[in-house]
């Protein structure tokens, strides 16, 4: 899987893409790790539109992101989450934790 | 139920075979003909089993996943994933959400998830013997024009 992030006005996106195991899942909060210490995020978008597939490692990896930005003040939350991920995060209840916007198209 | 067709498949306990597991699991469901999202719920299902039996059974040695699927009568899917490991001391705890051994990757929602995504789920773990998962899910009957 890869991460690529923009950062604009305070406001980092993470954005997620191929599949997201326990295989990926060190390495990338390692690399998110650093680039939440980089840019100390005010707002951080996880946009997981891009994200094929996604088991509980993801899950993981998003409440791992909330408590690094709720650390340094910030907040976090889930966008354009595809069905299987969106599915994964449904049956998990995070949902009922943090922030997920869906769009239509994971509908 | 009768057993229409099955495979077997052994590998080591290595993380970078999750996802070989899953697409071989999905490749093997295609033949009683899933929709995109019966194929999700299967490789998603696959993926914590199999997660489970690298993370957790075998912390000192490499050990083996033996894993089968048997299509069974009625458009069943059923899947087996075997560790020979350590086992699980207290299976009822292990399947509480949230609760894991696990390092900060694991949400200890393997279980939870398994259990949403599948029809059946059986956990039988013996300590010092190892675990073994067994998920069943029925294929939903396509209508064709």
């Amino acid at each position: 899987m890869k991460v690529l992030s923009s950062f604009r006005e305070g406001r980092l996106t993470l954005y997620l893409k191929g599949e997201l195991d326990h295989h990926e899942a060190a390495a990338a909060l390692r690399h998110i790790t650093r680039t939440l210490d980089d840019y100390l995020p005010r707002d951080c978008v996880i946009d997981l539109g891009e994200l094929t597939f996604m088991d509980s490692s993801g899950i993981a990896l998003i409440l791992k992101i909330c408590r690094l930005m709720s650390e340094t003040g910030g907040r976090a939350w889930v966008e354009n989450a595809a069905k299987q991920p969106l599915k994964v995060i449904d049956a998990s209840g995070i949902d009922r934790m943090i922030k997920v916007v869906t769009t239509k198209a994971s509908l | 139920m009768k057993q229409l067709n099955y495979i077997k498949l052994d590998f080591p306990a290595r993380s970078a075979n999750e996802g070989f597991a899953r697409a071989a699991a999905a490749a093997f469901a295609a033949q009683l003909d899933p929709t995109m999202e019966e194929l999700g719920d299967i490789r998603t299902a696959v993926s914590e089993a199999v997660t489970n039996a690298i993370v957790h059974a075998y912390p000192d040695t490499l050990g083996d996943v033996h894993m089968r699927l048997r299509i069974l009568e009625g458009n069943v899917l059923e899947i087996v994933v075997r560790d020979k490991g350590r086992g699980i001391p207290d299976v009822a705890r292990a399947m509480e959400p949230m609760y894991t051994t696990g390092g900060e990757e694991r949400s200890g929602m393997g279980f939870t998830i398994m259990g949403s995504f599948m029809d059946g789920l059986r956990v039988r773990s013996a300590v010092g013997r190892g675990t073994t998962v067994t998920m069943s899910k029925r294929i939903s009957a396509k209508v064709r024009a």
